[in-house]
């Protein structure tokens, strides 16, 4: 194999110059995306890490925001950023993947054509818009029904933020269980399981890497969503101390950047402060994803393993 | 405050076409600091200027002149519903930094209280900070309560305070509506009360109002001097009060 490549390439390179800058283009659009990822971790680190050279540790450790009097304590931003996306997931994922399954395995085939373009335009829908409705429906519905002293909150954040993110979880995960062959579903019927049976043992399990990146791009989607999260959570910066607390409000640290990134002096130490915010939040979503990969490349492995 | 600016010199096009004036946005500071570098020929501004900016100006050779072109009453708004239709600037400072949670302690119903501001970035927050929360003391370190909600529009307030009965926002008078109920405010527990209008904000009796102001590069000559009168004049005024702002007097 080894010799025949480079002859057959040299051949090819003969007939067509085309192919060759083709060739060279996608390599540079590739790289480039690589490229950009670096340049913006370069920017975040030259304009956040001042931060952590201005203000003491001890001092991003407080529990209070104020940043026009210099208290930068980071906690409730991040507290709050990673309850509103967790509870996000909590609520999407087994909505998203309930709905992938019977968009893929049970219904007949013209409901499908219906149900999918639906849900992918469910994708389209502008945050800003799904948090003006937020706010002006969701939030006064949920005060009443909850009995809560106001409806921005964390948890209708995490509800608003669920909605949006299960377009992606649900398409992805559809996609990963159309790619299941079917001699499995054949097989399984075949040993004499039951529809469910097969779902439940089978497709899924064949499925769970797919599931995982679902999974990860609905984190990704939702702890990067910021419009949307502004209006409706009602951004005080409070560090939450019980469970309950989800039914307060809170400030994550994208809604941060948006409120305050517009009227801060450039090269100051808020300014600074903002960006490792960013930066903090670029650290958690490259975490998210490498653990992601991690764990897809572990079960590919396996799957590799079984099959030779 | 940028609404104003933009009305104003957009109307002035009509009195005097052969003048062209660019409004740009940003923020009191912004304009400011364009006024210190010598890039506009007029700063406005809804806070006065700092003791260190004028140093600043001094030391780049230009001496700011202010001048105060209209004024804005901020609104304590609640919930129509609710039974309380006055209180004093105390009283709203103890709301407001986390002393008073619930309206029964001001006479009110069992609820609670859920605080509404504009976000930190906003000069309305500065000046209700220290005239309301701080009462207007220096050296007072009051805080509001970190349980306030900061919201980025006055949208945002209204919508809250349209809709529950526990909310209590502020914002300025050209942003309230019928649909909200407008606090009368008073110094001491005995009164008197007064709502903010044009009228009572003017005789100072509504102490919750703020000059806006117009900053210029030395005393201003030619075209900049005519503008500035002109701004002065009923006809400028009467935008100033379309907008919602309180016309300064004659």
């Amino acid at each position: 194999m080894a010799t025949i490549v480079p002859e057959s390439r040299s051949k090819r390179r003969q007939v067509s110059l085309a192919e060759v800058l083709i060739e060279r283009a996608i390599q540079v659009t590739g790289l480039s995306a690589v490229l950009l990822v670096i340049l913006i971790f370069v920017f975040l680190l030259r304009e956040g890490v001042p931060a952590f050279f201005q203000v003491p540790i001890s001092s991003l450790l407080m529990t209070r925001w104020y940043p026009i009097e210099d208290y930068f304590g980071l906690l409730p931003l991040i507290a709050g950023s990673l309850i509103v996306t967790g509870g996000a997931a909590i609520i999407s994922l087994p909505l998203g993947i309930a709905t992938a399954i019977f968009i893929a395995e049970i219904v007949p085939d013209w409901t499908r054509e219906i149900l999918k373009p639906l849900v992918e335009v469910l994708a389209g829908i502008p945050s800003v818009v799904i948090g003006f409705m937020g706010m002006l429906v969701i939030t006064p519905l949920f005060r009443t029904a909850l009995n809560i002293p106001t409806g921005l909150t964390a948890f209708t954040g995490m509800v608003l933020l669920a909605w949006m993110v299960l377009p992606t979880v649900v398409s992805v995960v559809e996609d990963v269980l159309d790619t299941v062959p079917k001699t499995y579903r054949d097989a399984g019927l075949a040993l004499g399981l039951t529809h469910w049976q097969t779902i439940s043992r089978i497709i899924l399990p064949a499925g769970k890497s797919g599931i995982l990146t679902a999974f990860m791009l609905g984190i990704g989607r939702a702890i990067g969503e910021t419009m949307t999260v502004m209006m409706v959570t009602g951004n005080a910066p409070r560090l939450p101390k019980s469970p309950l607390d989800i039914f307060m409000p809170v400030r994550t640290m994208t809604a941060t950047i948006a409120a305050e990134m517009g009227e801060v002096a450039q090269g100051g130490t808020h300014y600074h402060v903002l960006f490792a915010v960013g930066l903090a939040l670029f650290v958690i979503t490259f975490v998210v994803n490498l653990a992601a990969a991690a764990v897809v490349f572990r079960s590919t492995q396996r799957a590799e393993r079984m099959l030779s | 405050m940028v609404n104003l600016a933009l009305a104003w010199a957009e109307r002035y096009q009509d009195v005097r076409p052969d003048v062209a004036i660019a409004v740009t946005g940003g923020g009191s500071g912004t304009g400011i600091a364009s006024l210190i570098n010598g890039t506009v020929s007029v700063a406005n501004a809804s806070r006065s200027i700092k003791a260190e900016e004028i140093e600043n100006a001094r030391a780049n050779g230009i001496d700011p002149v202010e001048f105060v072109v209209a004024r804005d009453a901020i609104a304590v708004i609640v919930h129509p519903s609710n039974p309380i239709d006055h209180l004093t600037l105390q009283q709203i400072s103890d709301i407001y930094s986390g002393k008073l949670t619930n309206w029964q302690e001001l006479g009110g119903e069992d609820r609670p209280i859920v605080r509404l501001s504009r976000e930190t970035n906003s000069g309305t927050h500065v000046y209700f900070l220290e005239t309301v929360v701080r009462l207007g003391q220096k050296d007072n370190n009051t805080f509001f309560s970190a349980d306030t909600l900061l919201l980025p529009s006055s949208e945002g307030i209204g919508a809250e305070v349209r809709q529950n009965p526990n909310a209590i926002g502020y914002d300025g008078l050209g942003y309230v509506t019928d649909d909200m109920k407008t606090i009368a405010v008073g110094l001491t527990a005995e009164g008197p009360f007064w709502l903010p209008s044009i009228e009572t904000v003017n005789s100072g009796d509504y102490t919750v109002a703020r000059d806006l102001y117009m900053y210029t590069a030395g005393v201003p000559t030619d075209s900049v001097a005519e503008y500035l009168d002109w701004i002065h004049r009923a006809e400028a005024q009467a935008i100033v009060r379309e907008l919602g702002f309180v016309p300064i007097q004659e």
